[in-house]
């Protein structure tokens, strides 16, 4: 049993130890937003907070989780009222697929929770960490700036 | 015959299109599915339209063999021009079906959210009180008249949200891989380390019950309840395995001389289509060549797909574009009666085209067989994703021309040499297109690649110019024996063709010392085409330095585009950075603007990171680009700002425009790396590397 700070509530889970975070969210606690792309942090589709920082859970081990406070997609939004930054990103049709789409959403919270007028360069630096093939990337910073102002 | 869409014609039942629910809402079905391409949007705003309701009140059902239409493959960037014709020539004849259930004269009556007013009513009336959960019982046989454009309240005005973004921005999990059934396996196949290899042993007693793994040839699964559990147990088999490498991969020769040293045949183009005739023998004063590597498609999920074999029934959850052709591709494969495959689609990770879906999905099933009664999610891993989807085949094009005295296009040649871009499943064929096939004992072999021989299809693919020339000569050269596996990548041969069109053009320009904008009107009669590149030289306020242009019409009968692409040049690094593009576009009737804008520039972001950074590399032993690092791709931080305009016309048909930027933005881009630096750069990707060549040269 590995005890976790999941979207503020503490949540005991049985995996073993070396299992990658990203796989317990999916498989152990229903967290279906963090997406798996590369297992080898290259894309960013996995990413979570841990502790408030984005950090992508893909090569996270369970046992090094089990310290941080962790959020996921499903921990920004209060209810049904979505936080700032995913209203901005839906209200834009800031995505294609959607497959990168949850974790630019929590890389770009974390970032506005430090700095709520980001410029250009912080947004596209924060989001650097991300891969997006459908090309969505111009209106990601859009809805981002958008937000910033 | 009637000129109705052919998807009517197929499925002429009006009850298979079309449902008004009990509770008021309207179920309308699509056989074409959600790539992220916002299709099920699209769908959603044609109905709206044409019954005149609100879009919220239009339910869109896609994609399951047996229950909505068939309507073939999601590919082409047809879905717009077929399904959405079909769907709003279904709509106009429920709605006239609904309404000459209470008039005589229901041309009299107006229709507003669903409510029905007008002359003879007694009191207003709505679809709901006339039809809901009524079948219509109606056989399409004749088109019925369709709401004029002028009235269009819905389509190609506001900002209308994507109907698939909300649950993904809440983390609801709607893709294949998020699937989740009771006593589910989760598996995991080890594959060998390139086509030509084959397995001599592989040791499966260190898996143990519950845990399941099988060997059918050189195909290799590994089962378990426990995903991570199935992916360790995949890593240490494949350790285990022990492979003979049969052949080699040709990787001696740069790409374009090995596709001309494997020409197998050549086929003059006349009016898009190939010619069994000899080529002219042409000599031209001016030459260039134009070439691509092999492209990946790159998808951000690794492919996947669920299945399930119980009763007799084998029942396939797959993100594939064409579920008809997956299940048909099924039975052939596993001897099974296609009547017992269901094929139920579920969004993957967007595809751009052919990637590994399918494939997937047989090894899906394939799975499940060996695990009968359990539901089986399987997964590709990154490096399966990027090893064995096919690619997007690399093409040379050679350009000539003749200028005259005053400075115009005398003779254009245009040779274009490429592999198959089609490697889909093709049922009912002796071979069989899927990895799985390969591998397994009793299998079959891929299928003899043989030239495709209608319009625009893949090799010679706007290889027609869009400008007009006294004399031309478009040759399509047909190559076999590739390296690698290819099939369909977004806008098959368009891309490289256009590229070297549009990059010729501002080479000849360049010759008889004419601006590149003048230069092209001087050869366009196409007033759609002009109006396109007249907008977007405003949008940009002029083609100066750093700058350069792009236009063509996709398929030459789909979508314009024009682009503007300007650039900033390291001129120590080589490192190019585009800083800005402009497009402007010309899709017919707007459907979706924004679903249109976010296509064309996702289209346009896409060809920036083809024409900047890819390449599949390869050696004789395998692939070697198998992550993110080995085949980089465009970053956030290397994004250009984007600015887009469409011209709308309502009068006319839709376009498809899905693949319509990937070949002017090419053009466009090597353009303006030549007005910023002088340097002409013929060969993809533009890395510093590929600069310092093209400026020693
Ligand atoms: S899956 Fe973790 S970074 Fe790609
Ligand atoms: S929207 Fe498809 S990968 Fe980003």
């Amino acid at each position: 049993m590995t005890e976790l700070q999941l979207n503020g509530e503490s949540i005991a889970v049985e995996a073993i130890e070396t299992t990658p975070l990203a796989y317990v969210l999916r498989n152990e606690c229903g967290i279906k937003s963090v997406k798996l792309g590369c297992e080898a942090e290259q894309c960013g589709a996995c990413t979570v907070l841990a502790d408030d920082r984005p950090v992508p859970s893909c090569t996270l081990a369970l046992s090094d989780a089990s310290e941080r406070r962790l959020t996921t997609l499903e921990g920004l939004a209060r209810g049904d009222v979505l936080s700032a930054v995913q209203n901005a990103l839906l209200t834009s049709n800031a995505s294609q697929c959607g497959y990168c789409l949850s974790g630019i959403a929590v890389a770009a919270y974390a970032l506005f929770q430090t700095n709520a007028h980001p410029t250009h360069n912080n947004i596209v630096n924060a989001l650097d960490g991300h891969l997006c093939r459908c090309g969505a990337h111009p209106r990601v910073i859009r809805a981002l700036e958008q937000l910033a102002k | 015959m009637s000129n109705l869409p052919g998807s009517l014609i197929r499925t002429p039942d009006l009850d298979r299109w079309i449902a008004i629910e009990n509770d008021g809402s309207i179920t309308v079905s699509t056989g074409k599915v959600e790539l992220g391409q916002g299709i099920l949007t699209a769908i959603q705003l044609i109905a709206a339209e044409e019954l005149d309701v609100d879009p919220d009140q239009v339910h869109v059902r896609s994609a399951e063999t047996g229950i909505t239409p068939n309507e073939m493959v999601t590919a082409g960037s047809m879905s717009v021009e077929t399904s959405g014709a079909a769907v709003r020539q279904a709509c106009a004849w429920a709605r006239r079906l609904m309404l000459s259930e209470v008039s005589d004269d229901p041309a009299q009556l107006e229709v507003s959210n669903g409510v029905v007013t007008g002359p003879g009513l007694n009191a207003p009336t709505s679809y709901t009180e006339i039809q809901a959960g009524t079948p219509f019982k109606f056989q399409i046989v004749d088109p019925t008249q369709e709401k004029d454009p002028s009235k269009y309240k819905v389509l190609g005005r506001d900002n209308h949200a994507r109907i698939d973004l909300e649950d993904k921005i809440r983390g609801v999990g709607v893709f294949v891989h998020d699937l989740e059934f009771p006593n589910m396996l989760h598996a995991r196949i080890v594959r060998p380390p390139s086509y030509h290899h084959r397995l001599e042993t592989v040791d499966l007693t260190q898996i143990e019950a519950p845990d399941l793994g099988f060997v059918d040839g050189s195909f290799i699964a590994v089962m378990s309840t426990d995903e991570y559990r199935a992916t360790r147990l995949a890593e240490s088999v494949g350790n285990m395995a022990i492979w003979t490498q049969t052949r080699e991969i040709p990787a001696d020769k740069p790409l374009p001389d090995y596709l001309v040293a494997h020409e197998a045949s050549a086929f003059p183009i006349l009016d898009n289509v190939p010619q069994d005739v000899p080529p002219r023998s042409l000599t031209t004063a001016i030459n260039a060549v134009y070439s691509r590597p092999y492209l990946m498609h790159g998808s951000l999920g690794p492919s996947a797909a669920a299945a399930q074999l119980a009763d007799g029934i084998l029942t396939v959850w797959s993100p594939s574009q064409g579920i008809e052709l997956i299940r048909h591709t099924l039975a052939q494969l596993l001897a099974m009666d296609a009547k017992t495959i269901r094929v139920i689609y579920v969004q993957g990770a967007g595809c751009y085209g052919h990637n590994g879906a399918d494939d997937a999905t047989v090894d899906a099933a394939l799975c499940a067989r060996a695990a009968p009664g359990r539901p089986v999610l399987l997964k590709w891993s990154r490096a399966d994703e990027h090893q064995w989807e096919p690619y997007g085949p690399a093409m040379r094009v050679g350009m000539g021309a003749n200028l005259s005295g005053s400075g115009n296009v005398d003779l254009w040649t245009h040779d274009v040499w490429s592999f198959s871009h089609v490697g889909r499943p093709a049922p009912g064929r002796s071979g069989m297109d899927v990895v799985a096939a390969w591998h397994i004992d009793d299998g079959f072999q891929p299928n003899e690649p043989t030239p495709r021989l209608g319009s625009e299809s893949g090799i010679h693919r706007n290889a027609l110019p869009i400008y007009e020339f006294p004399d031309q000569q478009i040759v399509k050269r047909f190559v076999t024996d590739s390296p690698l596996r290819t099939s369909a990548l977004r806008s098959l041969g368009a891309q490289c063709n256009v590229f070297a069109i549009e990059s010729f053009m501002d080479e000849l320009a360049l010759a008889v010392d004419t601006d590149p904008l003048t230069f092209r009107m001087r050869h366009l009669r196409d007033t759609r085409a002009i109006a396109v590149l007249e907008r977007v030289v405003e949008l940009a306020g002029g083609v100066s330095d750093s700058r350069g242009l792009g236009l063509a019409q996709y398929k030459n009968r789909q979508c314009y585009a024009a682009v503007v692409a300007e650039v900033v040049v390291d001129t120590t690094t080589a490192e190019v950075r585009v800083s800005h593009l402009w497009i402007a576009a010309d899709a017919g009737r707007v459907v979706d603007r924004d679903g249109l804008i976010n296509q064309l520039e996702g289209g346009a972001i896409q060809a920036l990171s083809w024409c900047l950074k890819e390449a599949v590399a390869f050696n004789r032993d395998g692939v070697t680009s198998r992550d993110w690092e080995t085949y980089p791709i465009l970053r956030f931080n290397e994004i250009p700002i984007v600015e887009t305009d469409i011209i709308d016309h309502p009068e006319l048909e839709s376009l498809g425009a899905g693949e319509a930027t990937q070949g002017p933005t090419s053009g466009a881009l090597a353009n303006a790396i030549h007005s910023a630096t002088g340097v002409r750069v013929r060969h993809l990707p533009f890395t510093p590397e590929r600069l310092r060549e093209a400026a020693a040269d």
